[in-house]
C-alpha cells in the first residue's frame, strides 16, 4: 500500500481549493454575485487567460497529491517500510521523465552530451568526443540522420491527435450548449464556429486546442528526448518546470489566504470600531509596513534557518523541510502585504458605517459583530476579490527575485527562481547554456500574464467605480 | 507648517520604536545568541567553550534585557537589547562579523547605489511620463489598447530577465559595455550605463500604466472639458491643463521612495557587482552576517518614514486644497 503524505502546504491547497467549489456553488443561485463573473467571460482575453491559468492550476493539484512507495519487504517484517522521497501523482503521470537523469548539460533535443569526454572504444583506443546521451534519442540507431525525421514524426503524430481530438471537444461542447438552450446542435456548433455565442467559445476552444497541442507533443517527445535539454546535474529541466509551477501557485496564492484573516478582520474593525482601537491597528500596520519588505523577509528567513539547522530531528524527510520553509515564506510574504488591504478596508468600512442601512441596523439595537458579519463584510468582499487577484503576479514574480537573493524557498525545492539562479552561473560558458533560462522564462511568462490580464477582467467586473465611469 | 512637520516627526517616534522592539524580537527572542553562535560554528560538534567565545568576540555574551551582574545603570544599558538595539537610534551600527565598522561601510557604499539610483529614477520618469502622455493622447484607440497590452506583457516579464537579457544582448552580444564590474571616479560611468538602461527599462511596463490612469483620470474632469468647450487645442490642453495636475500624484509618489534611494537596488547591484548598499545588504545575508542585516533593516525603515514625511509635506506645498491638519 501507498502511504500518503499531507504537508502543510498540500492540506492549505486543498483548503483553497475547497472554499473556492464552496464560494462557485453559493454564487450559482445568486443572480448579484453570478453577473459579474459573466461579465468576465464575456471577454476574449479574460477567458482565453482562464484557460491557461486553469491549465497550470491543474497542475499544481495534482503536484499536490503526495505520496511514499513502499519499500519491497524482503524481510518479511511485519510493519512496511516506506521510501524516503515523496512523490505526487502528477510525477506519475510524467512517467519516465523524471527518472531519465543524464550526466550533465545537454541541449533540448540532444543525443549527445554538451560536454567533451574521454570515451573508451571496444578496441581499447580512447577519443575526446561528445558522449551519446543515456536516455535522450536513445532509440535512435544513427541519430545524425535519424533524429529530424523522428521528432517531425512525433510532432506530426501529435498534431493528429489533437485534430482528432478537437472536433469531439466541439461537438461536446456543442451539444451540452445546445441542450441548455433548447436548439439544434447543428445550428449551435455553426454559432460557435462563427464566434455568435454570448460567451466567446470559440476562443475559448483555440486556447484548448493550442493547450492540447502542447500536451500532447509533451507525451509524444518528452519519453524519448529531453525537450527542454538537462541541467548540471543531468536533470530534465521539462520536469523541473513543470514540478516549479506548484510553487509558483502556492506562494501567489497561499500568502493571501495567509493573511486574508487578519487583513479583513482588523481593517474593518479599525474602520467601523474607530477610536483606540482604529489607533493601535493604524500604528500596527503602519510600523510594519515602514519596513523594507525585502529586509523583513530576510531577517525571517534567517531566523527560520537558524531554527532549522538547531532542530534537525523535527523534519522526517527533505520535502517537509523545505515545505515548512515554503509555508513559512507565505506567511512572512503575507505580513509584509496585507497592510495595503488593511488600509482599503478600513477607508471602506469608515465610510459604510456612516450609510443610512447601517446606521439603522445599529438604532435597532443589532450588535456589532452581527452588522459586520451581514452589512459590512458582503459589501467590502469586491475589494478583497481585487486584491486578491491583483497580488498574485506579483507574488509569483517576487518568489524568483527572493530565491535567487537566497531568502526565497529551499535550494532542495524545485522553483523558477532556483531555476535562474542555477543557470545564471553559466552565463559566461561558451557556447551558452540557455534553456535553463529560456523555459523558466517562457513558463513563468505565460502564468504572470494571463493572471495579470485575467485580474484587469476581474477587477474591472468588480469594481463598481469603475463600471460607472464607462 | 512647522508645528505640522514637528508634529510628524513626533509621531514618527512610537513607530521606529516598534520597529526596533519587533527586530529585537526577530533576531534575539525567536532564537538566542547560542543558536545563532552554533549556526556560525557549525553544527557538528560545537563546545561549549567555541560558542562562549563567539559570544564574546561578537558581544553577545551579556543578558538579554536585564542584567542582574552589574549595578546602577548598568543593569540595564550592559544587556544585549541595549547595547545592539537601543544604539540604533544613534545610528551606531557596531561592528560586523568581520569586525568593519558598519558605519563606515555604509557611507562609503551609499554613493554607488546613489550613482544607479538616481539615473534609474530620473530615465525612468522621463519615458514613463512620455508613454503615458501617448496613450492618453491617443485614448481609446488601437494605439492605446495596444500600448497597455505591451505594458501588461513588459510588467509580466521578472526583473532578473531584464538584468540577463541585458547582459545577453547590450554586453555579451554587441559588447558594447562591460558585463559587470565598477570603477571609482569617472571610469564608472562605462560600468553604469548598463545597469542604469535595465533598471530604466524594468520600471516601464508598470510605471507606465500607473501614470496613463493619471492621465485618463485628469482628462475626465469638468475642467477639461470647459477647456476643451474654451476652443483650446488638443496638445495645450494635454500638456498644461492635464499634466500640470497630473504631476500632482505622480510626484507625490516619487518623494516617498526618494530616501529609499540610498538603500540602493538589491538585484541590479549584485548581478553588476556594484559596491553599493544593495550588493551589501545581499552579501551580509548570504553570509548571515545579522549585525549588518540589523543595521539595514533599522536604516531602511528609517529612511521610508522620513518619506512619508516628506510626501505629506509635499502634498501640501503641491496640492494646496490639502490643508494641515
Amino acid at each position: 500500500m501507498i502511504k500518503p503524505v499531507i504537508l502543510w502546504t498540500d492540506a492549505l491547497v486543498f483548503m483553497l481549493l475547497f472554499a473556492v467549489v464552496l464560494f462557485a456553488l453559493y454564487a450559482r443561485a445568486r443572480p448579484h454575485l453570478r453577473s459579474p463573473w459573466k461579465r468576465i467571460f464575456t471577454s476574449r482575453m479574460a477567458s482565453v487567460s482562464a484557460v491557461f491559468l486553469l491549465t497550470y492550476v491543474v497542475i499544481g493539484v495534482l503536484d499536490s497529491l503526495h505520496f511514499r512507495l513502499p519499500l519491497e519487504n524482503r524481510t518479511g517484517a511485519q510493519e512496511a517500510h516506506y521510501a524516503v522521497e515523496v512523490l505526487s501523482v502528477f510525477d506519475v503521470l510524467l512517467g519516465p521523465v523524471r527518472t531519465q537523469v543524464e550526466k550533465t548539460y545537454s541541449a533540448p533535443f540532444a543525443t549527445h552530451l554538451f560536454t567533451r569526454e574521454t570515451i573508451e572504444h571496444p578496441d581499447g583506443s580512447q577519443s575526446r568526443d561528445y558522449p551519446r546521451l543515456e536516455y535522450g534519442g536513445a532509440h535512435l540507431q544513427d541519430p545524425v540522420t535519424e533524429r529530424n525525421a523522428d521528432i517531425r514524426q512525433r510532432v506530426l503524430a501529435a498534431l493528429l491527435q489533437t485534430l482528432v481530438a478537437m472536433p469531439a471537444v466541439l461537438f461536446l461542447l456543442g451539444a451540452m450548449l445546445a441542450r441548455r438552450y433548447n436548439r439544434s446542435t447543428r445550428q449551435t456548433i455553426l454559432d460557435i464556429l462563427a464566434a455568435r455565442t454570448a460567451a466567446p467559445w470559440r476562443a475559448i476552444l483555440l486556447s484548448v486546442g493550442m493547450v492540447a497541442l502542447l500536451i500532447f507533443l509533451a507525451i509524444n517527445l518528452a519519453g524519448a528526448y529531453h525537450v527542454l535539454g538537462t541541467d548540471k546535474v543531468g536533470q530534465d529541466v521539462f520536469y523541473q518546470t513543470l514540478k516549479s509551477i506548484r510553487t509558483g501557485l502556492v506562494i501567489g496564492t497561499l500568502t493571501t489566504l495567509v493573511m486574508l484573516p487578519f487583513a479583513i478582520l482588523l481593517g474593518i474593525m479599525a474602520g467601523y470600531l474607530r477610536g483606540w482601537v482604529d489607533d493601535v491597528i493604524q500604528y500596527t500596520y503602519t510600523t510594519l509596513n515602514s519596513i523594507p519588505g525585502v529586509l523583513l523577509i530576510a531577517a525571517a528567513i534567517l531566523m527560520l534557518q537558524v531554527y532549522i539547522a538547531n532542530n534537525p530531528q523535527s523534519f522526517e524527510t527533505t520535502l517537509e523541510r523545505a515545505d515548512i520553509r515554503l509555508l513559512f515564506l507565505c506567511i512572512i510574504l503575507g505580513i509584509t502585504s496585507w497592510t495595503g488591504l488593511c488600509r482599503l478596508l478600513r477607508g471602506e468600512s469608515l465610510k459604510l458605517r456612516e450609510v443610512e442601512y447601517i446606521q439603522a441596523a445599529a438604532s435597532f439595537g443589532v450588535s456589532h459583530a452581527r452588522i459586520i458579519t451581514r452589512h459590512i463584510l458582503p459589501n467590502v468582499m469586491h475589494i478583497v476579490l481585487i486584491t486578491v487577484v491583483l497580488d498574485f503576479s506579483g507574488l509569483v514574480l517576487a518568489e524568483a527575485v527572493l530565491s535567487y537573493i537566497g531568502i526565497g524557498v529551499d535550494p532542495t525545492m524545485n522553483s523558477w527562481g532556483n531555476m535562474i539562479n542555477r543557470a545564471r552561473l553559466e552565463m559566461a560558458r561558451e557556447p551558452m547554456v540557455w534553456w535553463s533560462l529560456m523555459s523558466a522564462f517562457v513558463f513563468m511568462f505565460v502564468l504572470v500574464l494571463a493572471a495579470n490580464l485575467f485580474s484587469d477582467s476581474v477587477r474591472d467586473a468588480f469594481d463598481p467605480r469603475l463600471r460607472n465611469n464607462r | 507648517m512647522f508645528a505640522y512637520i514637528v508634529r510628524r516627526i513626533a509621531y514618527a517616534i512610537p513607530i521606529l520604536i516598534g520597529i526596533n522592539l519587533l527586530t529585537f524580537t526577530l533576531f534575539f527572542v525567536v532564537n538566542s545568541p547560542d543558536d545563532m553562535a552554533r549556526m556560525h560554528l557549525g553544527m557538528k560538534r560545537v563546545t561549549p567553550d567555541a560558542i562562549e567565545k563567539w559570544k564574546a568576540e561578537h558581544g553577545y555574551d551579556r543578558p538579554v534585557l536585564y542584567n542582574q551582574a552589574a549595578s546602577g545603570i548598568d543593569r540595564v544599558t550592559d544587556t544585549i537589547f541595549f547595547e545592539k538595539s537601543v544604539r540604533l537610534f544613534a545610528f551606531d551600527f557596531g561592528h560586523a562579523d568581520d569586525g568593519r565598522d558598519i558605519s563606515h561601510d555604509i557611507k562609503q557604499r551609499m554613493w554607488p547605489s546613489l550613482a544607479i539610483a538616481i539615473p534609474v529614477l530620473l530615465i525612468g520618469l522621463l519615458v514613463n511620463i512620455t508613454f503615458a502622455m501617448l496613450m492618453a493622447f491617443f485614448r481609446g484607440t488601437y494605439l492605446d489598447v495596444s500600448g497597455v497590452v505591451l505594458c501588461v506583457m513588459l510588467m509580466s516579464i521578472s526583473a532578473l530577465f531584464y538584468i540577463i537579457g541585458g547582459q545577453f544582448l547590450l554586453g555579451k552580444l554587441f559588447r558594447l559595455v562591460p558585463i559587470s564590474g565598477y570603477d571609482g571616479g569617472i571610469d564608472a560611468v562605462r560600468f553604469l550605463v548598463l545597469p542604469v538602461v535595465i533598471g530604466a527599462v524594468s520600471g516601464i511596463g508598470s510605471g507606465s500604466r500607473w501614470y496613463r490612469t493619471f492621465f485618463l483620470e485628469e482628462s475626465g474632469k469638468d475642467f477639461i472639458r470647459t477647456a476643451r468647450a474654451k476652443g483650446l487645442g488638443e496638445s495645450r490642453v494635454l500638456f498644461v491643463h492635464i499634466l500640470r495636475n497630473a504631476l500632482v500624484p505622480i510626484v507625490t509618489g516619487i518623494v516617498v521612495v526618494l530616501p529609499l534611494l540610498f538603500m540602493g537596488s538589491l538585484l541590479l547591484e549584485s548581478f553588476f557587482a556594484v559596491p553599493g548598499l544593495g550588493s551589501y545588504t545581499i552579501d551580509a545575508i548570504s553570509m548571515q552576517d545579522f549585525a549588518i542585516v540589523r543595521a539595514m533593516v533599522f536604516l531602511g525603515s528609517v529612511l521610508y518614514i522620513i518619506g512619508l514625511i516628506l510626501t505629506d509635506i509635499t502634498y501640501t506645498i503641491v496640492d494646496p486644497r490639502v490643508r494641515l491638519s
